[in-house]
């Protein structure tokens, strides 16, 4: 009795929103699709998915109607990289899952395991127009960074959409420093480990082990050593991603997206060839790292150019639990420097799904799309615009977090 | 602005018979300059008239169509349709902004220079919680290509200032981003006092209780901070009573002790590293008890809870626009800090902290605004450019030479492609003293010498 009853609840909370059916209409439509940006468009949500994306659509009855004014309409941006989820303060001592410590274990750390919806970085993120983030650990003890997801911004229960959708690689500098400091020492060591995951479990169960990788390591990476998963290649330098291209080359099943790629540009048109996406900051133009000496502001710009695919996230190093809502800035900055606004936009939204595999359902205003939209007080990449509604999977998300309610309790402006 | 004509006329007669000695800023022979003095020299440059620019002055004041004279390093004048002087380069900034040139109060180029590697890690000595006696200047790296990029983005003033770790960290220094400066001296900003930095909070207690030595805790910071202003009061007190009586030995010299006194004396400016509110009127009660100022708390994520009482106190706050939630004295911070302490009449100052941010500091200030009429504060361009301008400048000791545009002062000036609170607006031109620094676009080697001969970069960027 108390069971169904349950049941009939969940039901409850359900039903109504499945039912749902909402028209935004008469907005500045960025629809990522060769459709293109759609003056004065309508877009139409039923049960969570995009029905219709048009000029004049008729609003069905009940349907509840968004006035856009004009404003933007957007897919939600897909933060490329962050450790939303993974703590509620990351320094301080305060507990923090995203850093995976010791030798237990690295390639087998799954940060769905991890991931707290209710961590207040969500609000303060989803606020400012993102609807989903890849989330991975910050490290490990080893080159391999462990399993990461893809998370929806909805601060739900179910928020994970995907896990284990890539394995993090470090195949830089911080690879080598993780593998007897060398990059000499790396490579063999990555391709026995690749061979200890394929033979799994024979190897662990004769007694004979790894040669390199643990059980639990070995068991996690065997889809990712046969080409089921994506590797996720933290690489800044041109020598490295050529290195890479090679190793694709001759192990053609592995899947690999490129996270970093500072010097991306040298070797642009080997990565169009090789259609190996990456990942980049469009900040990144320090020479902070050897790995990243000839880094420089227009590398997406160059990329694009050659037809690499791309998608805008923190370096590296950078990549933090509170400021995912910034890749808007970046993308706005990578305009700055030379990359066409419809590309840089794309490269926030279309770009990650992409590359993470769910470019099917994510990163586009298109009919069957997740209803992932978000409408803004001006352009999106600029720093001053900001969301005046946000919807995920069709539900429209509150624009409070923490923050807001510390900036009422504070405000000059008298509101409370 | 069109009354500035006479006043500026005036200042531009005076400027230009400096400017027959040849342009030194210090006209005083080699030999004759006081250890570590600055040798900053502005470079050459011809007399220049900006025309037709939207100027945000740094004092609070947006003024359209408006021209800029700068000659012999100052500006001369501001107004509308001024006549171009012999031999001026005409600029015209039509549907472009003119601000002064950024200062950012908290930057760690040169002493955290990039690479970053073991052996260049220079910004903490954090052997012991007082290292007041150190001076930043001396790990500064001239070579930073740090320094190029912050050109790039309107930086014409920075302050370079030892890290955290310690409660007293030691001695900030003001420069000049000269590219292809030899010396830090050459980049030392004439005349501009040093400051003290200091450390409140979770870094030193850290540090150092981590070492079970003291300060393990906020209360063994605090109680750090007293005896060492204690002792340098009695310091102060033992040199002043030799200077007036001049009899027997004068104390020993002590560099940590003559860094505080210099606080105490008013020399030396405190900046003061302090994110949480209640730990701010902490350092307060304590700049009471020891009578010294405090110039601005840097990183002063909660200055919006105690707004009132720094307004009182007239201590600037040097806040990040929304950085957070990466320690716990970071965990409140909020996207309308810096508006609110503007609101409330207190100095609200923009800084970086980073050799990424120092960049784009425009940016920070434009997210800063958007958030503070959001909230419902009536804040106008030209008063958000105070955050850039007149309020670092005043913090820094420096406002009567830079930090504003009018008639008289340094003639640091960005020319921005577009309102520069947009995401796309780039400096395409940055002067200092006069002179055009940078130009975007123009094809130059580095002028770091690290970054010279790295063949990838030749192609140019």
């Amino acid at each position: 009795m108390r069971i169904l009853a349950a049941l009939a609840f969940a039901l409850a909370l359900v039903a109504p929103a499945a039912a749902q059916t909402t028209l935004i209409r008469d907005g500045r439509v960025v629809t990522n699709t060769g459709a293109g940006v759609i003056e004065n468009g309508d877009v139409l949500i039923v049960n969570g998915r995009i029905a219709a994306v048009g000029a004049t659509l008729t609003a069905p009855s009940g349907a509840r109607v968004i006035e856009a004014q004009g404003r933007y309409v957007t897919p939600g941006a897909f933060a490329a990289m962050s450790e939303l989820g993974l703590n509620e303060i990351s320094g301080s001592g305060a507990p923090d899952d995203a850093s995976v410590e010791g030798e237990l274990v690295s390639a087998a750390a799954d940060v769905a395991r991890a991931f707290n919806p209710a961590v207040s970085a969500v609000a303060v993120t989803r606020m400012e127009g993102v609807t989903r983030a890849a989330i991975a650990p910050s490290g490990t003890a080893t080159m391999f960074g462990g399993r990461g997801a893809l998370v929806a911004m909805d601060g739900g229960p179910d928020s994970i959409f995907r896990e284990r959708a890539f394995m993090v690689l470090e195949l830089g500098e911080t690879g080598a420093e993780r593998t007897g400091s060398s990059r000499a020492a790396m490579w063999p060591v990555l391709e026995a480990a690749l061979r200890d995951a394929r033979e799994y479990p024979g190897r662990y169960r004769s007694g004979q082990g790894g040669a390199v990788l643990n059980e639990l390591d070995a068991q996690a990476l065997q889809p990712f050593a046969n080409g089921q998963g994506l590797f996720l290649v933290r690489m800044e330098s041109a020598a490295d991603i050529r290195r890479l291209i090679r190793f694709k080359r001759d192990n053609p099943q592995l899947r690999f997206v490129i996270h970093g790629g500072a010097e991306a540009w040298q070797v642009a048109d080997e990565l169009a060839r090789s259609q190996i996406p990456v990942l980049l900051d469009p900040l990144s133009n320090l020479p902070d790292r050897f790995e990243r000496l000839s880094a420089r502001l227009d590398n997406a710009a160059l990329l694009h150019r050659a037809g690499v695919p791309i998608g805008i996230a923190p370096a590296p190093g950078t990549v933090d639990a509170h400021q995912a809502r910034l890749v808007l800035q970046l993308a706005g900055n990578a305009v700055a420097n030379g990359l066409p606004w419809d590309a840089a936009f794309a490269a926030v939204t279309r770009g990650p799904a992409d590359a993470f595999g769910v470019g099917d359902r994510l990163g586009r205003l298109e009919r069957g799309y997740a209803a992932d939209v978000v409408i803004w007080d001006g352009d999106p990449l600029e720093v001053m615009a900001a969301p005046t509604t946000v919807l995920i999977a069709g539900q429209e998300q509150p624009l409070s977090s923490r923050q807001t309610r510390l900036r009422d309790r504070y405000n000059p402006a008298g509101r409370r | 602005m069109r009354t500035f004509a006479i006043a500026a006329l005036a200042a531009s007669a005076a400027l230009s018979a400096c400017s027959t000695t040849g342009g030194r800023e210090e006209e005083a022979d080699a030999s004759d300059r006081a250890p570590y003095a600055s040798t900053y020299a502005p470079r050459a440059s011809t007399p220049t008239l900006i025309q037709n620019a939207t100027v945000l002055d740094g004092a609070g004041g947006e003024f359209t169509d408006t021209d800029l004279l700068m000659r012999d390093g100052r500006i001369v004048q501001i107004g509308q349709n001024l006549s171009a002087v012999a031999d001026a380069t005409i600029v015209d900034a039509s549907g472009r902004f003119v601000t002064p040139g950024i200062i950012d109060v908290h930057s760690h180029l040169g002493v955290y220079p990039t690479p970053g590697i073991d052996a260049t890690s220079d910004g903490n000595e954090a052997t012991q919680p007082n290292t007041a006696e150190v001076w930043a200047e001396h790990s500064v790296w001239p070579q930073d290509p740090g320094f190029e990029r912050a050109v790039a983005g309107g930086i014409t003033t920075l302050h370079i200032l030892p890290g955290s770790a310690n409660l007293f960290g030691g001695r900030g220094v003001t420069l000049r981003p000269v590219l292809g400066a030899r010396t830090v001296e050459e980049m030392k900003f004439p005349g501009a006092p040093q400051s003290l930095k200091m450390a409140c909070g979770e870094n030193p207690s850290r540090v150092y209780g981590g070492r079970t030595s003291s300060p393990a805790t906020g209360m063994g910071n605090v109680a750090g901070y007293r005896q060492a202003f204690a002792e340098a009061a009695e310091y102060n007190r033992r040199v002043q009573a030799h200077a007036e009586s001049g009899e027997g030995d004068p104390p020993d010299r002590n560099l940590e002790m003559e860094t505080l006194a210099g606080v105490l004396n008013g020399d030396i400016l405190l900046q003061w590293h302090c994110y949480r509110s209640d730990e701010m009127a902490t350092a307060i009660e304590i700049s009471h008890e020891f009578d010294f100022e405090i110039a601005a708390f840097h990183h002063a994520v909660e200055s919006y809870k105690i707004a009132d009482l720094l307004a009182r106190e007239g201590i600037c706050s040097a806040m990040w626009a929304d950085w957070w939630g990466f320690k716990i004295e970071a965990y409140d911070g909020i996207r309308e800090n810096i508006p609110f302490v503007h609101a409330a009449g207190a100095c609200a100052i923009v800084h970086s902290d980073s050799g990424v941010g120092i960049q784009r500091l425009n940016q920070e200030a434009a997210k800063a605004l958007a958030d503070a009429r959001r909230a419902g504060l009536n804040i106008s361009r030209g008063e958000a450019w105070t955050w850039l301008g007149r309020n670092p400048a005043r913090a820094l000791g420096i406002e009567d030479e830079t930090g504003t545009l009018a008639p008289g002062m340094r003639a640091d000036v960005v020319i921005w492609s577009r309102d520069p609170f947009s995401s796309y607006a780039v400096a395409d031109a940055v002067y200092m003293d006069g002179a055009l620094v940078h130009e975007r676009g123009r094809r130059q080697p580095p002028y770091s010498d690290f970054e010279l001969g790295q063949s990838y970069r030749e192609g140019g960027q």
